[in-house]
């Protein structure tokens, strides 16, 4: 499976989220900026990575969700082509209309940075197959905008039809998120955000291994 | 040139940290009786016709497309 990241001014986990792609699938993802108004059609995965696009301006993600890349991000998603948004990213998929619900101020007004265990709440989708379901994982969070808000008809909807793919343990929610989301998947399954920073501990020396399954879930490399 | 005013406010029942904050804020200060502070957005907006029937309809669009996250704003336009 051949991946893209995708590159926007503010953004700074692009070369972890680089890294993490080439370290794992063994070639490096193709960048595409956020001009550009097409994704070439062999892309099978594309990477929103984390970081502060136009500065949070407005609200975080706003602006990065209406740039040209975007349209051409909608319009594979909706082929089918898998799609992850880490962070930033994923509050760019919510603003994009990707995904439902929104990312409000966490609850402690502060930025937390740290360690959290997520639980898998759903190991059937593209990305979590890798992981059994019930599984705790650990994983590092950096973020000040990350508290899960969505009405409760759509919460009641994603909870229901099983769009929660992980959930923070009640004990490291570290935002506040509404019924302790910590990342969900579209209607169709091929669209996933989440707040947790898999792309960092993906290898020995980042004391843990825990996001690997997700990449290797994503690009194909386990069977499902 | 017609000059507008666009207000962003958040939906009843999605919780403002932000605006809690404050409210304890004026609360230190020996505001009594602060029951409620909801955060929001302004954006004074010109734009270049003379048109008010159109510019509102404009300026909705601009709120509804960009503006506001309709997810968890609401929004009012005023042509000044």
């Amino acid at each position: 499976m051949k991946a893209a990241v995708i590159l926007l001014p503010g953004l700074n986990r692009d070369r972890d989220m680089i890294a993490a792609l080439t370290k794992i699938s063994g070639r490096a993802p193709q960048t595409v900026w956020q001009t550009e108004t097409a994704i070439d059609d062999d892309i099978d995965l594309i990477v929103i990575p984390g970081g502060f696009s136009y500065g949070d301006y407005l609200r975080c993600g706003a602006i990065a969700a209406r740039m040209p890349v975007m349209r051409a991000v909608k319009e594979k998603a909706e082929q089918g082509t898998r799609v992850i948004g880490v962070c930033n990213g994923f509050q760019i998929l919510l603003e994009a209309g990707l995904l439902p619900g929104a990312l409000m101020r966490n609850a402690s007004l502060k930025f937390v940075c740290r360690e959290v265990k997520l639980e898998v709440a759903n190991a059937s989708t593209a990305f979590t197959s890798g992981y059994t379901k019930g599984q705790i994982i650990r994983c590092p969070v950096a973020h000040h905008d990350g508290n899960y808000f969505a009405d409760p008809d759509t919460l009641a909807d994603i909870e229901a039809s099983g769009q929660v793919a992980f959930r923070y343990t009640a004990d490291t929610n570290p935002n506040g998120s509404m019924n302790n989301i910590a990342g969900i998947v579209n209607k169709s399954g091929n669209v996933l955000g989440m707040m947790p920073h898999p792309e960092n501990l993906i290898e020995p020396a980042h004391g843990g291994t825990d996001g690997r399954a997700l990449f290797e879930a994503a690009l194909g490399l386990v069977d499902a | 040139m017609i000059k507008a005013r666009v207000t962003v406010t958040l939906k009843t029942g999605v919780l403002d940290p932000q605006g809690k904050a404050i409210e304890h804020a004026l609360d230190g200060l020996g505001f009594a009786g602060v029951g409620q502070v909801r955060q929001g957005k302004v954006f004074d907006i010109a734009l270049d016709t003379t048109d008010r029937t159109r510019a509102e309809a404009e300026l909705k669009d601009m709120a509804a497309k960009l503006l506001a996250n309709t997810v968890i704003e609401d929004f009012s336009v005023e042509v000044l």
